[in-house]
C-alpha cells in the first residue's frame, strides 16, 4: 500500500528552502516598513497605548502585521528545524523535529493572530 | 575507538575554517536569538489586550537600560543575519561562487573567495553601524 503524502515529512528539501529564501526577501520589506512606522512618529511616541491602538486599527497595518506574523514564524521554525537537522540525524528524530516545529509554528501564528484580530475588532 | 570523527565539537570549532566559518556559526546564533526574541515580542504586545494599565506596565519594564541592550544586540543579529543571508541566497544560486575549475593542489575551494569574504565582513561592520545608531535613537544620546 503507497503511503499518503505529508506536507511536513515528505515535501523536498529544495521546495523547503524556496520557501525559507522567498519569507526571507519578503520578510525583510516588511520589517523595514514595520521598523520605519516606529521611527515616523519618533521612537517613544510612536508606542504610547493610544498611538499603538490606532496601528492596530489601520486595516492595512493590521494585514502587515498578520503578513509578517506568519512569514517570521515560517521562516523561524524552519530555520530551528534546519538548525537541529544538522545536530543530529534518524528517521524518528527528523518526525519529531518537523511536527514540533510545524507544531510551534501553528501555535505562535495563532497566539499573534489573537492580539491582531481582538485589538483590531476593538476587544481591548 | 577513535574512528576520526569529531562530531559536534568539530562542527563547532570557530577557528579551523577562516570567516567562513563563524560567519556560519554567527548566521545560526543570530537566527535562535532572533527567534526567541520573535517569540517574546509576540507574547509581549499581547499586553495590549489588558487595557492602557497592561501596556503602560510593558512599557515601563522595556524601558530599562537592560533591555534597550538586548534590543541593541537584537538590532545587530537582525542586520548581520539579513545580509549574511542574501550572501548566502545569491551562493546557492551561484552568484559570487567563481567557475568550476579542475581541482589543483592546495585545493582552494573557488567558492570561498574575496567576493564572499568582504560580504561577511561588510555584514558585520553594517550590524556594528547598526547597533551604534540604535543605541543613538534608543538611550537618545
Amino acid at each position: 500500500m503507497v503511503r499518503p503524502y505529508c506536507l511536513v515529512c515528505d515535501m523536498r528539501e529544495s521546495h523547503i528552502m524556496k520557501i525559507h529564501y522567498g519569507t526571507a526577501l519578503a520578510s525583510i520589506g516588511l520589517v523595514a516598513v514595520h521598523i520605519l512606522m516606529r521611527m515616523a512618529d519618533g521612537y517613544a511616541e510612536s508606542l504610547q497605548y493610544a498611538n499603538v491602538i490606532a496601528n492596530y486599527q489601520f486595516l492595512p497595518y493590521a494585514g502587515l502585521l498578520q503578513i509578517m506574523l506568519v512569514l517570521l514564524s515560517i521562516h523561524g521554525f524552519n530555520g530551528l528545524r534546519v538548525i537541529l537537522l544538522e545536530l543530529r540525524q534518524g528517521p524518528t528524530y527528523e518526525k519529531a523535529v518537523s511536527y514540533g516545529c510545524v507544531a510551534a509554528m501553528i501555535g505562535l501564528i495563532a497566539y499573534g493572530t489573537r492580539t491582531i484580530v481582538m485589538v483590531h475588532m476593538g476587544m481591548v | 575507538m577513535d574512528d576520526g570523527r569529531e562530531g559536534i565539537k568539530g562542527m563547532a570549532n570557530p577557528g579551523r575554517y577562516g570567516i567562513e566559518r563563524i560567519a556560519y556559526w554567527l548566521m545560526r546564533l543570530s537566527g535562535l536569538g532572533l527567534l526567541v526574541y520573535f517569540i517574546a515580542h509576540i507574547y509581549e504586545t499581547s499586553s495590549i489586550l489588558r487595557g492602557e494599565a497592561g501596556w503602560e506596565d510593558l512599557m515601563a519594564m522595556t524601558s530599562s537600560p537592560e533591555l534597550h541592550i538586548v534590543l541593541i544586540i537584537v538590532i545587530g543579529m537582525c542586520v548581520f543575519h539579513t545580509v549574511n543571508g542574501i550572501r548566502v541566497m545569491l551562493g546557492h544560486g551561484g552568484v559570487g561562487v567563481g567557475r568550476p575549475t579542475r581541482p589543483d593542489y592546495p585545493y582552494k575551494p573557488a567558492s570561498q573567495n574575496y567576493r564572499h569574504k568582504i560580504t561577511i565582513y561588510s555584514a558585520i561592520v553594517l550590524a556594528a553601524i547598526a547597533m551604534l545608531y540604535g543605541s543613538a535613537v534608543l538611550f537618545g544620546v
